[in-house]
């Protein structure tokens, strides 16, 4: 797992999620890439904020936009890259790509591709660390609309009953796919639903890492301590469209554009050149830096093999 | 391993067999927990688990609130940070509300991820009609689950079987579901003390003869055996084969037998159409054993109608000993063609 004790870890981390997403959106432009990839530019303080509150044994699980929380949860890039350019030497070895990212062994129990399929999942594991007394929490991402499937009350109700050390982590990109959040809810306040299941429930700025941060830290403290679970809902907003084949007929260019003003690494820099952890104009360096990694991973993972036909009918059954 | 008939085994309910796999296998592995609704002071809708809260505590036999999705995925979760989860859902169809969880999830992560993990789960679900409860309480959606890479799905007919292959399904590192019959709960049998195993994937001859193979499952293979000893009278010779596990399906054993006999009938008790029957009759027919075949094979399952509840409509519908006398006699009966 990645550690964010230095600051400008988070930066990179920010900016190494962005760089990647550029680069598969890029690589599906030019015909490179199959599949399909949901893009995470614009929301990397949600998932950076939060993990970084974790510790060495803590799980997390990710959604079907799910680049960003395992970049953040320290997954390697080029073995990301290979996966998603279905290669054996990536994560899943080709089978599972962009939107089935895992490595349990690590604790990222795996991105999903089912929108609120991991919500279950995720009081499972917190449940079996409740009941040996481990010291530790599982994070479940989602996004707005999986708050509307009813797996999500289910699960919010389980884990509150149970006292289950979950953080539930709701990533308010303000739509999904074509559906706002206005339009999907009656009650579009998210974390208000919280307090339905009687644990707290807290709206943060998703796009202000060091808010994400605070707020996460509470959280995830509270659930290791036996306090229980809590819902976290971060307001943050996706520059790119739904997936690859978005074409954004439903949001205006000015939104975007606002939204964009507003930018998490933009913000975060400037909070860094305050604190004295980056210089003026520092940014360009770190950038170079994370930018040419991401790059050489993709190239590397380009020449790498693909699997052997065979291993198509492997891995049915253990 | 201890046989079937040659011990002096105490006779036990498939209820008890049931239950005695679970305590065994929560006595010697922390890692196993019951889950469901109402599995706790209440013992389960059928009384499966009875007792067991008193022995291991509402910590590992736990009742859920009514969220058959939440607790399935739970179980899911469990599994993957090394946990020996059984899920119980109370009536199997309700299962419906899983479909998610056991589709999408449990059966698919280990592929996805790459063989990088595995999800030990099983679940149990009391499935079958019979008992009058009308078409959402009665239904055996059992073949629904085959149709699913990375599931195994089993049906024990007896209690013997019951109590062996639930703790195999517990030492198996995939998810498994245990299709019980409502009906069974209350049969019994002889069933050893201590802990055994019965393969998962392997079917059981019950009865050879030499005239006709009945291949069944689940609580409609007390039809077949019935059906065999009432044709027995007239001098047809039935073997019986109990396929015990769905997926994987031994078709092998059953073609073996049809080796012998040259005529197969299939007792399945869930619907005909695209039932687990179908798969098994496409396996004998596109194999070696076509050839060995006398005549063409015949299926009695269950109308493809939903499950009625006036008792006389439901047991028009369903399988019974008669039925699979007059197919086998059918079979039987049928003019043998000219060059055979
Ligand atoms: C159960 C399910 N329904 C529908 C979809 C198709 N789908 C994929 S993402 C998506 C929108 C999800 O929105 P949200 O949960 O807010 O996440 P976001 O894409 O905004 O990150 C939809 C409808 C799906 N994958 N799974």
């Amino acid at each position: 797992m990645r550690d964010y004790t230095q600051p400008l870890e988070a930066l990179e981390t920010m900016l190494r999620i962005r760089a990647f997403d550029e680069k598969v959106d890029e690589l599906f432009a030019a015909g490179k890439m199959h599949g399909t990839g949901h893009f995470y530019v614009g929301q990397e303080a949600v998932a950076v904020g939060i993990i970084s509150a974790l510790q060495e044994g803590d799980v997390i699980t990710g959604t079907h936009r799910g680049h960003g929380h395992a970049l953040a949860f320290g997954l390697d890039v080029k073995k990301m890259a290979a996966e998603l350019l279905g290669k054996a030497s990536g994560y899943c070895h080709g089978k599972g790509g962009s939107m089935h990212i895992a490595d349990v062994g690590a604790g990222m129990l795996g991105a999903n591709g089912i929108v609120a399929g991991s919500m279950g999942i995720v009081c499972g594991a917190a449940w079996a660390f409740k009941r040996r007394k481990e010291d530790r929490v599982a994070v479940c991402f989602f996004g707005d609309g999986a708050v509307q499937e009813g797996i999500f009350s289910e699960a919010l109700n389980m884990a509150a009953v149970w006292q289950l050390p979950v953080v539930f982590v709701c990533e308010n990109n303000q739509y999904a796919m074509s559906l706002s959040v206005n339009r999907g809810f009656a009650n579009a306040r998210i974390s208000e639903k919280a307090d339905g299941y009687g644990m707290p429930g807290v709206t943060v700025d998703g796009m202000e890492l060091v808010e994400v941060q605070e707020v996460a830290r509470e959280a995830v403290d509270r659930a290791r301590s036996g306090g229980g679970p809590a819902l976290l809902e971060a307001n943050t907003y996706r520059y790119l469209g739904h997936s690859k084949s978005d074409a954004n007929l439903y949001r205006t260019r000015d939104e975007i554009k606002q939204w964009r003003e507003n930018d998490p690494i933009g913000r975060f820099v400037v909070h860094l050149e305050k604190t004295g952890d980056l210089e003026s104009g520092g940014l360009k360096a770190v950038e170079e830096k994370i930018y040419t990694e991401v790059e050489e991973a993709f190239e590397w993972a380009m020449n790498e093999p693909e699997p052997a036909p065979e291993s198509a009918l492997e891995d049915v059954y253990a | 391993m201890p046989e079937e008939n040659n011990n002096a085994a105490r006779e036990i309910t498939y209820r008890e067999a049931v239950r005695e796999a679970m305590q065994l296998a929560m006595r010697s592995d922390e890692s196993v927990f019951l889950m469901g609704e109402d599995v706790g002071v209440y013992g389960g809708a059928f009384g499966v688990s009875r007792g067991m809260v008193e022995e291991f505590g509402e910590e590992r036999v736990v009742d859920t609130p009514l969220s058959e999705a939440g607790f399935t995925g739970l179980g899911v979760g469990a599994a993957l940070v090394g946990m020996r989860p059984i899920i119980e859902v109370q009536f199997s169809d309700f299962i419906t509300h899983c479909m998610d969880q056991l589709v999408n999830q449990a059966a698919k992560l280990r592929y996805m991820f790459g063989g990088e993990a595995s999800v030990p789960l099983v679940v149990r679900t009391p499935g079958g009609a019979g008992t009058g409860a009308a078409a959402q309480h009665s239904q055996s959606l059992e073949a629904w689950f085959i149709h699913v890479p990375g599931l195994k799905v089993i049906m024990p007919s007896t209690p013997y079987d019951a109590k062996g292959m639930l703790l195999a399904a517990l030492k198996d590192p995939n998810p498994v579901i245990v299709y019980e019959h409502k009906l069974l709960y209350n049969q019994k049998g002889n069933v050893p003390e201590g802990e055994y195993t019965v393969p998962l994937g392997e079917a059981h001859v019950s009865r050879e003869g030499e005239d006709v193979t009945i291949a069944s499952a689940g609580y409609v293979h007390g039809y077949a055996l019935e059906a065999a000893e009432a044709l027995a009278e007239s001098g047809i010779e039935c073997e019986v084969v109990d396929l015990r596990s769905l997926s994987p399906m031994d078709d092998a054993r059953v073609a073996e037998s049809i080796e012998k006999t040259g005529r197969l009938v299939v007792v399945e008790e869930d619907v005909k159409t695209a039932g687990w029957g179908a798969e098994l009759v496409s396996r004998i027919v596109e194999g070696e054993s076509f050839y060995a075949l006398d005549r063409a094979p015949a299926r009695v399952a269950g109308a493809d109608v939903p499950i009625p509840y006036n008792k006389n409509l439901e047991a028009h519908i369903r399988p019974s000993p008669e039925k699979v006398v007059a197919a086998v006699k059918s079979l039987v009966n049928e003019k043998v063609g000219v060059y055979s």
